[in-house]
């Protein structure tokens, strides 16, 4: 999923990344002597992993690290990670930041190219589909020191199809219902449970002249956070993942009924979504206008802190229930994270690293600068969580199925097929389209992955 | 712009040979018999190197990737790992890569690819557009700017400005100016508020003519700049001939300014053709080229560059979008050089 789409961002990212390159390059070179300073003045040791490097007679060296956390707080965050790392490893690390957007787009020729020694990266199929390619290298011999900190649900999402571990996680975040709290208390609304709740709450929120739900969908990708909600809540985790690897179809009548809930809700949405961009909608929510917005944390308290509102009067409920058998057992979280390219130079100095990023004690100094992510490893002790990351561990506390997002559990282009549609329907939301619609889904799903 | 220049280039170039064989047309016999025999073997070598490293170039360069995008055309690939020759294979968790379809890609594209049959159709509107608005529009004001009207530096400067910014940048300009919440039209005519706003850019059916404003904005300049330096050069005694003789200022430049600057005519005609087909910037900008935005030029980018990563796929579009730059370029090469070649 991407964060942002700043336009001079795109504009200046590529000469930015040749800067970077140069810089990691520049670094790189710097004969081991460096290195071997830092790595004998630093006391910390990982376990077993000396005789391995000190064979390559670099002693642990310099990775480079990519990174696509672009935006200033991410920025941060990663920078007291690394600086963290390179403390606990002794292996020095050159970040290359790249623009969010950039990175995700070349990662294709990235990954192909002359990749870094680590790079960010998204949990699930959308990792699973590079290293089906043959482009990532498997990190099972660190899972074997970090595997006791993390639960099962997040181990299988770092898993390749292959069941090769190829990720380490460093934080996940919950898509959820925000709305202000001075809102609902002023105007005595209750947080819906059920999806008749939420009808008589938009109906109620709508004659009081609020927008209920702020909507954005410019960049395309949130409104399939809404597919994937309405999906998980009507028709379940494992349709909803069946459907996404191809193994159920677009033309499915649970597929029907999803979009008829749409329907149902979409006079409740805030008109001209397409030509909005989430930054924007969730602007629309600080200033109560709107009475909800169904975002990620990640979006919407991220912005809430950048357009430097406090997180206070900010809270958010899981989509209530439709389908009662499923309840609120599932919701997307999408989990960030770091892998191995295939191509990397310095791999065992990068597994040391990647050591120490698995563990809770390295989640915890990166949430210190990120107010909206919670971290994914067993019992990680974050003294700096504030509300918003509180309620998000537990609104995913008792989860019985975490999907990542639409864009990361499928194909690439059959995200891209589905953004498109979800567009179209959108801006015509007529019943008479809805069929023709998933036939058109199905059939360029048939050639997508055919 | 390379390639304005050059089709300015190769105009001119033409034209002044063209003049020069017609003053020479009696002596035509006679003279290439005797200047063939004046080549001596270093003429010949000069000649040779200047010919075969152009057209080397233009077949590293150009016409190479051309053919090799024909044959990934006739594959599907992610891009990684080779091209094999066998058939793809459906089913798996992972789509099949680097497989043999044949023409597959163009039958998908045609038959199974929402956005193409828009794309096409909006690739017409916009060159319709450019050839009957924006262009007739820039030469008008290139006209009245001529006839030497108050201010007329003021106005020849304020309309050439839009030319000297990028096209990505008069993409970021125009998105303030339609943005819907706080935007600059929609906060003037009030339609800013939730219950009544107008999404200019978002809305499928408005933001294709929101988006070729912002190209005519630009376009309209730059011919102006064009014909205005091809008015100057028209010979003012023509004009007040004309005038004397009692026509009026429609007649004056139907009937000589405009045949007197044929040669510029068909530079616009030109540069509005490859203007209308290279459009891709601003729709890229605005949205990537989707939900009524759709250009072949954006779909081509959106399956090639990025996650999507349709590489044979997206070949397929540009080879449609070769073949569709192949018509007006055909017509040009023709009227260039074949008519003459006839004559």
């Amino acid at each position: 999923m991407k964060r942002t789409s700043s336009l001079e961002d795109l504009q200046f990212s590529r000469r930015a990344a040749l800067r970077g390159l140069a810089t990691a390059a520049g670094l790189v070179t710097i004969p081991g002597a460096l290195a071997a300073c830092s790595s004998s003045t630093s006391s910390t040791s990982s376990a077993g992993s000396g005789s391995s490097s000190a064979s390559t007679g670099t002693s642990r060296g310099t990775i480079s690290f990519g990174s696509n956390y672009s935006d200033p707080a991410p920025k941060q965050a990663f920078a007291a990670l690394v600086s963290n790392a390179k403390k606990a490893t002794g292996v020095n690390i050159a970040v290359n930041t790249v623009d969010h957007n950039t990175f995700q787009d070349d990662i294709t020729s990235y990954l192909q190219g002359t990749p870094n020694d680590l790079a960010t990266w998204f949990a699930g199929y959308r990792m699973q589909y590079f290293a089906a390619q043959g482009l990532l290298e498997p990190v099972d011999d660190v899972w074997d020191k970090i595997g006791a900190n993390f639960s099962d649900a997040v181990k299988s999402l770092c898993k390749g199809a292959d069941g090769k571990y190829y990720f380490v996680p460093i934080y996940n975040y919950p898509w959820v219902v925000f709305y202000n709290k001075s809102t609902f208390t002023q105007k005595g609304y209750t947080v819906p449970a059920t999806w008749d709740d939420l009808m008589t709450l938009v109906k109620k929120m709508k004659k009081d002249g609020l927008v209920p739900f702020g909507f954005a969908d410019k960049d395309q990708w949130p409104a399939l956070g809404l597919f994937d909600i309405l999906n998980l809540r009507v028709n379940g985790f494992d349709y909803h993942i069946k459907l996404m690897h191809n193994q159920a179809s677009y033309t499915d009548s649970q597929v029907t009924d999803v979009f008829n809930h749409w329907s149902e809700l979409l006079p409740y949405m805030q008109s001209g979504a397409a030509g909005r961009i989430w930054q924007d909608g969730v602007k629309i929510l600080e200033a109560k206008q709107a009475g909800m917005m169904f975002q990620g944390t990640n979006q919407v308290a991220a912005q809430y802190v950048t357009d430097g509102k406090k997180l206070d009067d900010l809270a958010f409920f899981p989509f209530p229930a439709i389908n009662p058998s499923y309840g609120q057992d599932y919701i997307d979280a999408p989990m960030d994270g770091f892998i191995l390219p295939a191509k990397a130079k310095n791999k065992d100095a990068a597994k040391q690293v990647l050591e120490y990023i698995g563990t809770g004690a390295a989640e915890a100094s990166y949430l210190k600068y990120d107010q909206w992510d919670v971290a994914v490893a067993t019992g990680a002790q974050v003294p700096t969580y504030n509300s918003i990351q509180t309620a998000s561990v537990q609104a995913m506390a008792n989860l019985k199925g975490v999907a990542q997002f639409g864009d990361r559990d499928t194909a690439p282009p059959m995200a891209t097929a589905l953004e498109t549609a979800i567009l179209k329907f959108i801006a015509n939301p007529a019943a008479s389209g809805i069929k023709p619609m998933q036939s058109s889904l199905a059939s360029q799903a048939k050639s997508i992955f055919g | 712009m390379a390639s304005d220049a050059n089709g300015a280039l190769v105009v001119t170039h033409d034209v002044a040979r063209r003049d020069a064989s017609r003053r020479a047309t009696p002596a035509n016999g006679g003279r290439r018999k005797r200047s063939a025999r004046r080549f001596s073997r270093r003429d010949i070598l000069v000649a040779v190197a200047m010919l075969a490293i152009p057209v080397l170039a233009d077949l590293a360069f150009i016409w190479g990737p051309a053919v090799v995008s024909v044959a990934l055309s006739l594959f599907k690939w992610s891009g990684v790992g080779g091209l094999h020759a066998r058939s793809c294979i459906a089913g798996g968790l992972f789509p099949d890569n680097g497989c043999f379809t044949g023409v597959q890609n163009y039958h998908e594209a045609a038959t199974n690819y929402p956005p193409f049959w828009p794309a096409v159709e909006h690739n017409l509107i916009w060159l319709g557009v450019f050839v009957f608005i924006a262009t007739p529009l820039g030469m008008f004001f290139a006209v009245l700017i001529d006839t030497g009207l108050r201010g007329n530096r003021v106005y020849q400067t304020v309309l050439f400005m839009p030319v000297m910014l990028s096209l990505a940048l008069i993409g970021i300009i125009w998105e303030f100016i339609y943005s819907p919440n706080y935007g600059l039209i929609n906060t003037v005519i009030g339609h800013n508020t939730n219950a009544n706003l107008i999404d200019w850019l978002g809305d499928p059916s408005l933001n294709l003519w929101a988006v070729l404003v912002e190209a005519s904005w630009r376009q309209a300049g730059y011919v102006m700049v064009l014909y205005l330096a091809g008015l100057k050069a028209v010979d003012a005694n023509l004009k007040e001939a004309a005038r004397i003789d009692g026509a009026n200022a429609w007649q004056v430049f139907w009937r000589v300014t405009f045949p007197s600057m044929m040669p510029m005519n068909v530079v616009v005609a030109v540069v509005t053709v490859i203007e209308s087909l290279r459009a891709f910037d601003l729709v890229y900008i605005t949205n990537k080229g989707t939900n009524g935005l759709e250009l072949l030029s954006a779909l081509i980018t959106n399956n090639i560059v990025g996650e999507t990563s349709r590489i044979g796929f997206g070949s397929a579009l540009g080879v449609v979008l070769l073949v569709i730059s192949l018509i007006p370029i055909s017509v040009f090469v023709y009227q260039m050089f074949g008519r003459r070649g006839a004559r």
